[in-house]
């Protein structure tokens, strides 16, 4: 099968019904969240810390819904109007825009703790118009979203690159921008399971501490994950409903109550509970 | 659009580096919805928010509640984290348009979403 990205236009890819097929298809989405969940362990936020966080190429929401469920505010933004529509019917909690990666971002400096971005990156990397030049358009990309995040903020990609080359070229279109770090690679020996997250720093030093690539997962595991028990890291989230697939239904009352009273008991600040607890954000429109 | 994120943009038509924030609101329509209040989340927002630039943008929104300076104690001052939660949060930009003070680049928001897409001379 050949990749996307070189059928077509992103916003024509992910135009008309297209949009609609992908959100409704809920293998995409457990696979998009499972994602998005790793990637978010890896922006390497205090626990309990709720964070201004930019979602790129956000698509339909499902990667914000990640977001929001670990406590974040999040704005995103996507090519494809088609796929914000969906994430306005979706009533995505996020600030939703309009916007091209490559003519890069209009944020001022340090408006972000974190970026994360889901299957997007290698989009970017392809010149869809005469006038698009990759490497241009990468510089700009980074170059603004680095001045976007605040000092020691990650963002994290996961991508499909499609070659060394792809990746020596957004590695290094990244590093001219001022960020460090490198490649995450999940389960490097499985076929199906193996994930590139790309983990850039904007600025090492967070409270002084330097900061370091993290490890894959499943790294020292033969075939496929979860034969020999690799699991998932992450002690902050639960992600049986990811990894079975099974979207949860909406969170109630009861169930944010529940998680209030969790965070209280670890002794971590928390809203007083009130009559807009989990009231419903966004009326249908 | 929340009021805070738009209090976090700025023109980014190439070569516009000065005078271009914060983007004019015009023909504006609002709504406001409720949501959860975060103390910690207002708190780490205080760090960045441009207080002056969200007060005159209210102020042409005839949205009149901050006060005019910043509280010494706002990180800890309820009633001023209840206001600004209110103002940043729960009201939503549907229509409109955001216009650059500098270059006068006209960014249309419909259904919420401000367009930010830029020509080709403009990058
Ligand atoms: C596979 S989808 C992923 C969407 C979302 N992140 C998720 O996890 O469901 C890829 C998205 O990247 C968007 N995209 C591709 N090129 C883009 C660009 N240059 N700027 C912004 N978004 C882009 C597409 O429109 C599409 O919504
Ligand atoms: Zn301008």
């Amino acid at each position: 099968m050949s990749r996307p990205e070189h059928q077509a236009p992103p916003e024509i890819v992910y135009g008309g019904d297209e949009a609609a097929k992908y959100t409704g298809n809920s293998r995409i989405a457990a696979i998009q969240a499972e994602m998005a969940g790793r990637a978010v362990e890896l922006l390497n936020l205090p626990e309990g810390y709720p964070g201004f966080i930019l979602d790129v190429g956000c698509g339909s929401g499902l990667s914000g819904e990640v977001l929001e469920e670990e406590g974040h505010v999040w704005v995103g933004f996507d090519i494809a109007p088609a796929m914000l529509e969906v994430a306005l019917e979706q009533e995505a909690s996020g600030d939703l825009f309009l916007q091209d990666a490559g003519q890069g971002m209009a944020f001022r400096p340090g408006t972000f703790d974190g970026c994360i971005s889901i299957s997007v990156l290698q989009w970017l990397c392809n010149a869809d118009k005469t006038s698009h030049h990759p490497k241009a358009r990468l510089m700009r990309f980074f170059s603004t979203l680095y001045s976007s995040l605040r000092r020691g903020a990650r963002a994290i990609f996961q991508f499909y690159p499609e070659n060394d080359d792809q990746v020596q070229l957004i590695m290094g279109c990244a590093v001219r921008c001022g960020f460090e770090g490198g490649l995450v690679v999940d389960y490097p020996n499985s076929k199906k399971a193996k994930k590139f997250y790309l983990c850039l720093f904007a600025g090492q030093e967070v409270n002084g501490v330097k900061q370091q690539l993290p490890a894959g997962l499943g790294e020292d595991e033969e075939g496929e994950p979860g034969e020999n028990g690799v699991q998932y890291t992450s002690k902050k989230r639960n992600d049986s409903r990811i990894r079975s697939g099974k979207r949860k239904p909406g969170k109630d009352k009861n169930w944010v109550l529940k998680k209030k009273e969790q965070l209280r008991a670890k002794g971590d600040k928390t809203a007083n509970d009130s009559k807009f607890t989990a009231r419903k954000r966004r009326p249908k429109f | 659009m929340r009021l805070i994120t738009h209090n976090m943009l700025q023109c980014h038509v190439k070569g516009c580096n000065a005078n271009n924030f914060p983007l004019e609101l015009q023909e504006v329509v609002l709504e406001q919805e409720e949501a959860e209040m975060n103390e910690d989340f207002l708190r780490n927002m205080l760090t960045k928010i441009e207080y002056d630039a969200l007060v005159a943008t209210c102020l042409k929104l005839d949205i009149n509640d901050l006060p005019a300076t910043i509280p010494a104690d706002a990180a800890y001052n309820d009633e001023f984290l209840q206001i600004l939660h209110r103002v940043i949060l729960e009201t939503h930009i549907k229509s409109g348009k955001m216009v650059c003070p500098n270059c006068q680049h006209n960014y249309i928001i419909r259904d919420g979403i401000p367009n930010m897409l830029l020509a080709e001379h403009e990058v």
